[in-house]
């Protein structure tokens, strides 16, 4: 099970920005059990962000929503109201977020930070999607994980070993950051990319930090 | 000046800049960096010590910059992030201005696969952009990555590398943008072979102003053979070689062939230096320094200044 906790709320706001209308989406996998993004946090959520002056333009909670075709199906009956916002934010793992960046043209804030993977994996088995960095970055990157994804985790663009899309550690690997700036072009929002971004906490992160943490 | 660096002095003075390259060895042998360091002496302004370029292990790039130093060049140290997290890159940053030399090249670094221990733990703490942004702030504000003050700050001339021949080619531009905003005083390109992207690329530093806040030089190197320019064509990431260039040099007889890359090499400074806000060539002639001296006075680009600080 994944193991994610809300980001502050401040930092939320903060990624928000000027968005007027927002669109909220939960798990009832993973965040429900650790009630980072299930019913009620949605829907605590979806007040909080209306009393901060923000338009919930709908909310659902989908049962699983690193299931691609799942969320896929379930987001279909909100086409109008995701059309309608400004941008998406999601109540889950770092998995879950990257499914809905994946599905949908519109941004999509990360709304938690996932902290461990509870040494089970997400729905999504082809590629390894979320390292439990604790301190998820998939704001300034158009919902794709740069720390999962790039051969040297980094945070301000493309190294300059990629061609073509692919990476050059291995011909097989899709270079992320290609992905990346694809997406924000889409988004228009390549901007976001001129932000230079600042070191990275590794002390959240599994990776350099105790083996075992926060679960207690 | 901010610094003591003769590059920084030549670069400021409006000279064509020279900077060259010299990869330590494999051993602690210091009379490979001595040699190569009397060839390329009076003909560069500066010379790049690489930090285990291509992930192989060499002898530590302050420690070559050193040896280098007692022959009276002028070093840029190489450092990159593969191998050291932000405590130990800051030490090495105090270490070598306390140890005189003048200039740092900020590099991520080539990743561990490509080495001789590609099981090696890869680290990445922090990137290029970001030790840009950390040298910097330990210059001119004195503060440690931490925010924490330090009584002496490092005074260096800080570098770094951009490859204009990458993808996504858009957003080259922006990435030499982030690299200047963080602080980045002079820039090193990948070795242009394809002078007509290298131009649109400099067109859109021009576009946004760039070459005026930081000093550009292109990278060049000569193709010794025929099976050198394809391998860097077909295997080298990152790197762009026009069939032109090969074209050129199997169009003459085999024993002409290095000879005839050292031309291309002059050429294509010759055709670089005309393109506005290029400021100088980083000349790479690794594992081939004999040839530099050759190469710089074909170009034109003697007697090289010497400042004296």
């Amino acid at each position: 099970m994944l193991i994610s906790e809300q980001k502050p709320l401040e930092e939320i706001l903060n990624y928000l920005g000027r968005d007027k209308s927002i669109f909220l989406i939960g798990c009832k996998g993973c965040a429900e059990g650790w009630g980072s993004g299930g019913e009620k946090q949605v829907a605590a959520m979806a007040n909080t962000l209306q009393e901060k002056g923000k338009t919930v333009t709908g909310s659902v909670v989908v049962d699983m929503l690193c299931d691609s075709v799942l969320t896929k199906l379930k987001l279909r009956a909100y086409k109008k109201e995701i059309a309608a916002s400004d941008s998406i934010m999601v109540l889950t793992d770092g998995a879950g977020v990257q499914t809905v960046a994946e599905l949908v043209d519109k941004v999509v804030h990360p709304g938690c930070n996932t902290l461990s993977s509870g040494g089970a994996h997400a729905e999504w088995k082809e590629a390894e999607r979320c390292l439990e960095c604790g301190d998820c970055v998939l704001e300034f990157t158009g919902g794709l994980c740069p720390i999962a994804r790039c051969s040297k985790h980094l945070l301000n663009g493309p190294c300059g070993g990629s061609q073509g899309g692919k990476c050059e550690v291995n011909p097989d690997i899709t270079c992320v950051w290609q992905q990346i700036v694809d997406r924000l072009a889409k988004l228009g929002q390549l901007d976001k990319l001129e932000r230079i971004v600042t070191p990275k906490n590794w002390s959240v992160s599994l990776i350099s930090g105790p083996p075992v943490k926060r679960l207690s | 000046m901010k610094t003591k660096s003769n590059l920084e002095r030549v670069l400021e003075a409006g000279q064509f800049a020279v900077t060259g390259e010299l990869g330590p060895p494999q051993s602690a042998d210091s009379e490979v960096i001595r040699r190569k360091a009397k060839i390329l002496k009076g003909y560069i302004d500066a010379v790049n010590v690489t930090d285990g370029q291509t992930a192989v292990v060499r002898m530590a790039s302050w420690a070559a910059c050193l040896i280098g130093k007692e022959e009276g060049l002028e070093h840029i140290v190489q450092m990159t992030c593969r191998d050291r997290n932000r405590i130990a890159l800051q030490m090495d940053v105090l270490g070598i201005a306390a140890l005189g030399i003048n200039n740092i090249l900020c590099l991520t670094g080539d990743h561990q696969k490509f080495g001789n221990h590609p099981t090696a733990k890869g680290v990445y703490d922090i990137d290029s952009i970001q030790l840009v942004r950390m040298v910097k702030d330990m210059r001119d504000e004195r503060k440690f990555q931490c925010g924490e003050e330090m009584a002496v700050e490092p005074h260096l001339f800080i570098g770094a590398a951009e490859n204009p021949f990458a993808d996504p080619f858009e957003f080259r531009v922006a990435r030499l943008a982030k690299k200047v905003a963080a602080g980045a005083d002079f820039i090193q390109t990948q070795i242009v072979y394809n002078v007509d992207k290298f131009a649109e690329w400099m067109k859109g530093i021009r576009d946004r102003r760039l070459h005026e806040r930081v000093k550009i030089l292109a990278g060049v190197a000569p193709v010794k053979s025929v099976g050198a320019a394809k391998y860097m064509k077909t295997r080298v990431p990152g790197m762009d070689v026009p069939d032109d260039i090969i074209a050129r040099l199997q169009g003459v007889p085999k024993e002409q062939v290095s000879k005839e890359g050292v031309k291309i090499c002059v050429d294509i400074i010759n055709q670089v230096r005309e393109i506005e806000g290029v400021a100088g060539i980083h000349l790479m002639a690794i594992e081939w320094e004999e040839v530099v001296p050759e190469i710089v006075e074909a170009a034109g680009l003697l007697p090289r200044p010497r400042f004296v600080t």
